[in-house]
């Protein structure tokens, strides 16, 4: 009963804030949305019993990357409204309905399940913060070193490709605009 | 009661938006955002199919997706921002200096 109640709930609030990420458009909106959405699927987790992947969801997305877009939303200007011309919208929203109505047909489609064993199940008797730490660092020891040298070398990458001439100003034409702007009425 | 598919069809349905928001934007940002949109609406079907399943490489598979995302929005918005440098927007449209 609750479970359904959240699950509806959820459904509804994450389905209408990513349509607001994806339609609107300020960036900022955008962005806010896309950050409430991931809180509220870090509520699917939660329902699901994935305790340690939802709380993974808040810190990991709601926290480092929704941040990472904030800070880099300061290099853009964002608070002007995006100017995007779209030649065809028609062809683009019924596409994009054909390729929605294809994907629920395949999830809803009856899935043959019988064959499908659980290679490493749940373990009984531990907590799921417990047998995720207890599968991830034996079954999938060598992807999560490969994914810390992968998470390493986007590091790397960001501040070699961020920090290039960090002490240009990026919005320095709009400054002199600004100042010519300035220096004008300063004439008259 | 809440079963697998209905998990399986809002992870369809999201990921569906988050289609049409990169069929859709001409801002690279907000493709960005979609593409973030994609791959939450994976994330939802991996923990849903380990929960049904009880099976734990869903939510592994889930972990590397979030780990993919985390370095992909790190190198990502670098090249943002030097592209911003570089053009002074961010259009998509911009990009097309090869074209013949």
């Amino acid at each position: 009963m609750y479970e359904q109640i959240a699950f509806y709930l959820f459904s509804v609030l994450t389905i209408g804030l990513f349509l607001v990420t994806v339609l609107s458009k300020n960036i900022l909106y955008s962005m806010t949305s896309l950050a409430a959405g991931m809180v509220m699927i870090s509520g699917f987790f939660f329902i699901l019993g994935a305790d340690f992947l939802g709380v993974v969801q808040l810190i990991v997305y709601v926290g480092a990357v929704m941040a990472l877009y904030a800070f880099a939303m300061m290099f853009f200007d964002a608070s002007r409204d995006v100017k995007e011309k779209n030649a065809n919208g028609a062809w683009v929203f019924l596409l994009g309905g054909m390729i929605a109505l294809m994907l629920v047909i395949v999830f809803s489609a009856p899935i043959y399940s019988e064959n499908i064993q659980a290679i490493y199940p749940s373990i009984p008797g531990a907590t799921n913060p417990q047998s995720v730490g207890l599968v991830l660092f034996t079954k999938y020891l060598i992807p999560f070193e490969v994914a810390a040298v992968m998470l390493l070398v986007a590091m790397i990458a960001g501040i070699i490709l961020a920090g290039k001439k960090m002490d240009q100003s990026l919005t320095t034409e709009d400054d002199s605009v600004a100042t010519e702007v300035i220096s004008q009425e300063d004439e008259k | 009661m809440i079963g697998l598919n209905h998990y399986l069809i809002l992870s369809g349905l999201l990921f569906a938006i988050g289609l049409v928001g990169v069929v859709r934007r001409k801002n690279l940002l907000m493709l960005f955002f979609a593409t973030e949109v994609m791959l939450n609406a994976a994330n939802i079907a991996f923990a849903a199919t380990s929960h049904y399943y009880g099976d734990l490489t869903g939510q592994m598979f889930a972990f590397f997706i979030v780990a993919v995302a985390a370095s992909e929005v790190a190198v990502g918005l670098g090249l943002l921002i030097v592209l911003y440098k570089k053009h002074g927007s961010l259009d998509l449209d911009g990009l097309s200096t090869m074209k013949g």
